[in-house]
């Protein structure tokens, strides 16, 4: 990034860079710890629920891809209920706190990745099941050969789930509440810079969003489809 | 698995990240969007920041959430400025103490057209009045901040009740902060009342101009609420206690009354409040 779109953002203030500079690393940091935490409980569960047969599965399916659309500002009110402390989780004392925001979009990036991973494991297990359960091995085994056989799609997943959180502000804005130097992302900062009437201020934070948010999407995409191509040869 | 374990070490080190940059002693302070959006809070809290290593968080909501959110026992210190809802959460027993920090007036600003030929005057009553009269638009906030209720007490003193209003077309209710307000009567060409502060520090005005000032009515001031430890035990009353003394001290008095906007003083200290 150039010098020239910092000073038109906010001066040639060295504070404001620095400011700049956390609200970025801020936003990123709190998106892919989500992003995270939710891979690691989405991976396991959309992948069990293509693979074993149990009653209510059709129901359990049917509910993550509902929840595909949930309002962050909904998640957001009700985690920030919870968080409160007047709430049932009152005493942890996280409400206002970066941990806050990280709990909130990775409940919106749950069913996002979930339901992605599913659907591209159970279109591997109708067409390998038979084969990777032949061999003697039990279901659990035939789990990680799954996931190898579907990791282009795990890529697709991963990416809608960061793009679901980099990029949500009614649940972070709740939850954190927007705090200098704590809890303001870039999201939030551009909503401050919006009810302060500086619309060109807001429209350039949302174009280094807009940038951020491709970049990091774009470069996770090239990575796995070196690695796709790598590895073509296992399946 | 490598991964689940790669996922691991990412929480633990963002843990980290957290634990790392708590400060030892930080508050969470409720405040109204105007001290925030005009910029008041980001020139002081560095100056109070050097004196003590306290670090306040500003929590911005209009003065309603901002006192719910203290009820619920999420915020350590509150800095309103509405006196009736204050008044209430005082005598709920929330609060301890109740000091005036600041004053500054509303203001009515409107279309540099003006349809509703009020610019210059000094009586929001009339002013609000003549407005309905015309039924030319009208931004409300209707977000039960402390500048929402300032001005839905302008409207009864006109005579039109709050309900009838939202029944009206011209009356628009935007539900959002000050800043919000501005922006929506700026594109519609309508009337709001707004604080000064936020007024002279926003720069989205387009065509706004002020049309009325100076009516004693239009007083807006500015409250420190420490709040009662026998409800708010889990609140760092202490550590919010040296940021309110610092607020009313003659240190922070100044601190308040230097702030300035292209050469206009945005808040007034409290010790020459008109009473």
């Amino acid at each position: 990034m150039s010098r020239v779109p910092l000073e038109i953002l906010f001066g040639p203030n060295a504070s404001d860079l620095h400011d700049f500079l956390e609200i970025i690393s801020l936003s990123i940091g709190v998106s892919l710890a989500a992003t995270a935490l939710a891979t690691a409980v989405s991976l396991p569960i959309g992948t069990a629920l293509a693979i074993y047969p149990f009653r209510g599965r059709r129901l359990i399916v049917v509910l993550i891809n509902a929840f595909f659309g949930l309002p962050p500002v909904v998640v957001g009110l009700v985690l920030y209920l919870a968080l409160s402390r007047s709430g049932p989780l009152g005493s942890l004392a996280l409400l206002f706190t970066p941990t806050a925001m990280v709990m909130a979009q990775t409940i919106l990036a749950i069913p996002i990745i979930t339901a992605l991973v599913h659907r591209a494991s159970e279109r591997a297990w109708a067409r390998y099941g038979d084969e990777l359960v032949a061999d003697g091995a039990t279901r659990l085994r035939a789990v990680p050969q799954i996931l190898m056989i579907i990791r282009a799609d795990l890529v697709t997943a991963v990416l809608a789930g960061f793009g679901r959180t980099v990029s949500e502000v009614g649940a972070v804005i709740l939850v954190g509440g927007n705090i200098r130097g704590l809890t303001r992302t870039m999201t939030t900062t551009i909503a401050l810079q919006t009810s302060q009437g500086d619309l060109s201020l807001a429209l350039a934070l949302g174009a280094v969003l807009v940038g951020i948010s491709i970049s990091i999407s774009a470069t996770v995409f090239a990575l796995a489809g070196r690695a796709r191509t790598a590895g073509s040869d296992e399946v | 698995m490598i991964r689940f374990r790669n996922v691991l070490a990412l929480v633990v080190a963002i843990a980290a990240i957290n634990a790392s940059s708590a400060e030892p002693q930080s508050i969470i302070l409720a405040s109204t969007t105007s001290v925030e959006a005009s910029g008041l809070l980001a020139k002081i809290l560095p100056q109070f920041a050097a004196r003590t290593s306290i670090t306040v968080n500003v929590v911005a909501q209009g003065t309603g959430k901002a006192l719910d959110t203290a009820r619920r026992g999420d915020a350590d210190l509150l800095l309103v400025h509405d006196p009736d809802t204050e008044q209430q959460f005082m005598d709920e027993g929330h609060g301890s103490t109740r000091r005036q920090i600041a004053w500054n007036d509303f203001i009515i600003v409107g279309p540099s057209a003006d349809p509703a030929h009020v610019k210059g005057g000094s009586d929001s009553v009339a002013a609000l009045q003549a407005i309905a009269a015309l039924q030319a638009p009208f931004v409300s906030r209707g977000d039960k901040s402390g500048t929402n209720a300032a001005e839905l007490r302008l409207w009864k003193t006109a005579g039109q009740a709050p309900d009838a209003l939202n029944k009206e077309k011209w009356y628009r209710d935007i539900g959002g902060g000050m800043g919000q307000a501005l922006n929506a009567a700026s594109a519609m060409d309508a009337y709001t009342l707004t604080d000064r502060g936020t007024w002279l520090s926003f720069n989205n005005k387009g065509s706004l101009i002020v049309a009325i000032e100076g009516d004693p009515r239009l007083l807006n001031r500015y409250d420190v609420i420490e709040l009662n430890p026998q409800k708010h035990a889990g609140s760092k009353l202490a550590t919010a206690k040296v940021f309110a003394d610092w607020l009313v001290s003659s240190d922070g008095q100044q601190a308040i009354g230097a702030y300035q906007v292209n050469g206009e003083r945005l808040f007034n200290p409290s010790a020459n409040s008109p009473k």
